[in-house]
């Protein structure tokens, strides 16, 4: 009797799909995105040939850069099932607190404004991500709180005034503009950051409990993954990347005060979810956030050359983001069909 | 490095640990040691404070008095990451899996091998789910998502997590509950593979069967306090059962002889693609049928079409002559049938209401008066139900949640109970019930027959199957296979026709 059950379990051969499911999925929604952005850009540049000039092209990619970069954070946080509402705020604080130390000191190096503006991000982060650990109250909820604190920190500090670019030092506005081989800086920062978040969450430890925590919490829990201290760290993370995002903020615009970035946070989270970033944790790439920032700053852009009403952009944005949910569902129904359909003998 | 024989000092001690949840001592100055090279099992009535031991060796609860002592020295797991890196392997009851993510990252989270710069090497983490797999001699793809498996394939997936740690002391919460015998006889040799090579392994399961199988030495636990610890050969199971429930038992099948009644369910050419074709069947009031085969073969997913869970591409579901709705549940309540469903804790509880809610949920209408639920209603029916199926818990108001395992599951089938339907279908009626309760359960299933209901049952369990069915219908993959009446159902024939030895092949 033994002998037969062995040999009926040993007789069926192991199947294996060679690739992986998870990573189709994703390709599938990416490849997506970039179809509907050739489809914008097509359309619009036949309506106005100005859309493809080298200012607007270079308008566009200044935008999405900075938008791409907070993204990435608040990809990092949603992976984890959180939630970053405070970006913008940091961002505002950020841009102010680094408008204000070049235009005092106007022979600090550019770098030493980026490490501020890491430094002023990083702490507004690790507030967060403190009190949502220890404080065990959602995400949502610690950081709609900062998000008003951290905004009246900074009226506070400004009280009305203004920086204006011509306080600012030129060498802080240059980086604003320059190009290295043809592509901003801006870019290139916004690119570092994107492969290197890229590159942690796909293929280090860290990053892979960052997608187990978000898939289910009590089993990371019981893994063993430390998961207050990895939420701490991803809050901190964003907090540190929407610094970065205020330095590249205040030197494009050279124009900082009290108000900047307000509004941004609900952007950044639109770029994510649009870029297949799950609000329930566990899936998403940055990659993808950063795409859906690309495509919302496409939209931005060609709205304002078909001389289409700016009221119609968040009409579109809300849209975009209803059609990526039910295009997520979808694709979960499908996958979900088809394994099943994989797993049994008939 | 000198390996210590049993009877000697033992790997892991506990030694008077206590654990309290609120007022309730879920763990009372329990004491006994684990052994290398010794399975070591742990009995006792659901509710009993077996899982409670679990997660303390786990590191996910701190015992509030009492110490662990890990080679004789006394230990404090601050955490899960402290247990696992003392070595010590968990497999739970429930599967801990992250839906999200592969299979084979499911089994190395954590501890993914790593390449230059610390990077996560895929090869590796392929190559050992698939070394796994092959040791279980099991196929599941290792790329696919965790999320979608079926429950054996998940209990199967945590085993690999447990056997990939190279753990020195292995502890199973009820790792069979979900198998099939042939997966639990994989198990059992790879256990004792590990026992052989000087690990301490510590088994929990409500089936006795197994326990002498595997284990050498046995704990019995009975609320909360410990009650003896022995060498297996020197209790008999009768002993054993004793002393978990406190008295002697009935007999475990009590199958009363009902003289079937007019068809109630009628099922005609019930297909769906790819997971089964050309199911018919009938069941006569006072009849109970049973569905058995492999897991896999199909039978949970028949169950599911015929209550409505689930669409179907073909068929006919009559209920009483009357066609019924497909994938309309509600259309089938309606009709008075009752689906018991096999993950009672996804699909069956809403775990932050309370005990009483749950039992009395699909009656709400019912119950209420002038369209409001009255609390004493409620809980005089939920009393009723809970009662007779001998569930722990403190209050009914409390939420089911807080329940043990195997009680949340009680608390399952009184809900269904309570319904009086025409047709119950329990899909694996006894899983991860105490073996007191179990006879309980099959008493409640034949008394509610001989009242003329229709029982359409599924279970893994052999000898629960021919104690309890009329009639045993045998599916694989995906069909029935055979249909053998009371007389012709014997382990034999059920498994020769399960496994494709009695039919042409």
């Amino acid at each position: 009797m033994t002998a037969t059950k062995e040999a009926a379990v040993t007789a069926q051969p192991t199947v294996h799909s060679g690739r992986s499911w998870t990573a189709n999925v994703l390709k599938a929604r990416e490849s997506g995105i970039v179809l509907a952005l050739i489809v914008l850009v097509a359309f619009t540049a036949t309506q106005n040939s100005r859309f493809l000039s080298g200012q607007s092209i270079r308008d566009i990619l200044l935008g999405t850069a900075i938008l791409a970069v907070l993204a990435v954070g608040q990809a990092i946080v949603m992976i984890t099932r959180n939630i970053d509402l405070s970006v913008g705020s940091v961002l505002g604080l950020s841009a102010f607190a680094v408008g204000t130390l070049m235009k005092d000191n106007p022979g600090l190096p550019v770098i030493v404004a980026i490490l501020a503006g890491l430094g002023v991000g990083a702490a507004c982060g690790l507030v967060n991500g403190v009190l949502v650990r220890f404080g065990q109250v959602p995400a949502l909820v610690v950081t709609l709180g900062t998000l008003y604190a951290y905004r009246g920190v900074s009226y506070f500090w400004a009280g009305g005034q203004q920086i204006n670019a011509d306080k600012l030092p030129k060498s802080f506005l240059d980086f604003g503009t320059a190009s290295i081989l043809g592509v901003p800086w801006l870019v290139l920062i916004a690119l570092l950051v994107l492969v290197a978040a890229g590159i942690v969450l796909r293929s280090y430890r860290a990053g892979r409990e960052l997608y187990a925590m978000g898939s289910s919490p009590q089993a990371a829990q019981l893994a063993g993954i430390k998961v207050g201290r990895n939420t701490s760290a991803a809050f901190l993370v964003s907090g540190a990347l929407a610094g970065l995002a205020g330095v590249l903020f205040a030197a494009r615009f050279g124009t900082v005060d009290a108000a900047a970035g307000t509004g941004y946070e609900l952007n950044v989270v639109a770029a994510a979810v649009v870029g297949g970033v799950a609000v329930f944790g566990g899936s998403g790439s940055v990659w993808g956030a950063g795409l859906g920032a690309l495509l919302l700053t496409v939209i931005g852009s060609a709205l304002a050359v078909l001389d289409i009403n700016q009221f119609w952009q968040q009409a579109i944005v809300g849209a975009l983001i209803l059609l990526a949910i039910g295009a997520d569902r979808l694709v979960a129904v499908r996958v979900a069909k088809a394994l099943k359909k994989r797993d049994s003998h008939v | 490095m000198t390996r210590p024989r049993p009877g000697r000092a033992p790997l892991l001690e506990v030694r008077g640990v206590t654990k309290s949840f609120g007022a309730v001592a879920a763990v009372a100055g329990v004491s006994f040691g684990l052994h290398a090279g010794e399975a070591h099992a742990l009995v006792g009535e659901n509710g009993a404070g077996k899982s409670t031991i679990v997660k303390m060796l786990a590191g996910v609860h701190k015992p509030d008095d009492g110490t662990l002592l890990l080679d004789g020295e006394p230990v404090e797991f601050g955490s899960p990451a402290d247990a696992k890196a003392a070595g010590i392997a968990v497999i739970y009851q429930e599967p801990t899996l992250f839906p999200d993510l592969s299979v084979e990252e499911n089994i190395v989270m954590g501890r993914h091998p790593r390449k230059s710069l610390g990077r996560i090497d895929r090869a590796a983490i392929r190559a050992e789910a698939e070394r796994l797999f092959a040791r279980l001699g099991v196929r599941i793809d290792p790329a696919r998502p965790a999320r979608g498996l079926s429950i054996a394939d998940q209990q199967i997936v945590e085993i690999a997590k447990a056997l990939s740690a190279d753990a020195r002391v292995l502890v199973m919460d009820e790792p069979t509950a979900a198998l099939t015998r042939i997966e639990v006889e994989r198990l059992f040799s790879v256990a004792r593979a590990l026992r052989q090579e000087g690990a301490a392994i510590m088994f929990i399961s409500h089936r006795f069967e197994e326990i002498t199988e595997l284990c050498q030495r046995v704990t019995i636990m009975r609320d909360g306090k410990h009650v003896s610890s022995d060498a297996l050969e020197d209790v008999t199971v009768g002993e054993m059962v004793k002393r978990m429930v406190g008295r002697d038992l009935d007999a475990l099948f009590p199958k009363q002889d009902v003289e079937p009644g007019a068809v109630v369910l009628e099922v005609e050419g019930l297909a769906r693609e790819g997971v089964f074709r050309d199911i018919s069947f009938s069941v006569r009031a006072g009849e109970i049928v049973a569905f058995a085969g492999l897991v896999g073969s199909g039978r949970s997913e028949v169950v599911q079409a015929v209550f409505g869970v689930d669409e179907r591409d073909a068929g006919i579901v009559k209920v009483s002559g009357k066609k019924l709705k497909p994938h309309s549940s509600r259309a089938a309540m309606a009709a008075g049938m009752a689906l018991v469903p096999e993950d009672r804790r996804q699909q069956g509880l809403i775990m932050d209401l309370s005990i009483e809610r749950n039992v009395t949920l699909p009656r709400s209408r019912a119950l209420s008066k002038l369209g409001f639920l009255t609390g004493a209603s409620e809980r005089q029916e939920a009393r009723r139900w809970t009662e007779r199926l001998r569930t722990k818990y403190r209050r009914l108001g409390d939420p089911v949640g807080t329940l043990s395992g195997g009680n949340q599951q009680k608390v399952v089938l009184a809900k269904w109970l309570a319904m009086a339907p025409k047709v119950l279908i329990v899909d694996e009626p006894t899983r991860g019930i105490d073996v007191g309760t179990k006879a309980e359960v099959h008493r409640l299933m034949s008394s509610l027959a001989a009242e003329g209901v229709a029982v359409v049952m599924v279970s893994s369990e052999l000898p629960e199957v021919l104690g309890m069915a009329d009639r045993v219908l045998v599916m694989r993959e995906g069909r029935i296979v055979a249909e053998l009446p009371r007389a012709e159902a014997t382990e034999d024939s059920v498994m020769f026709a399960a496994m494709g030895q009695g039919a042409a092949a």
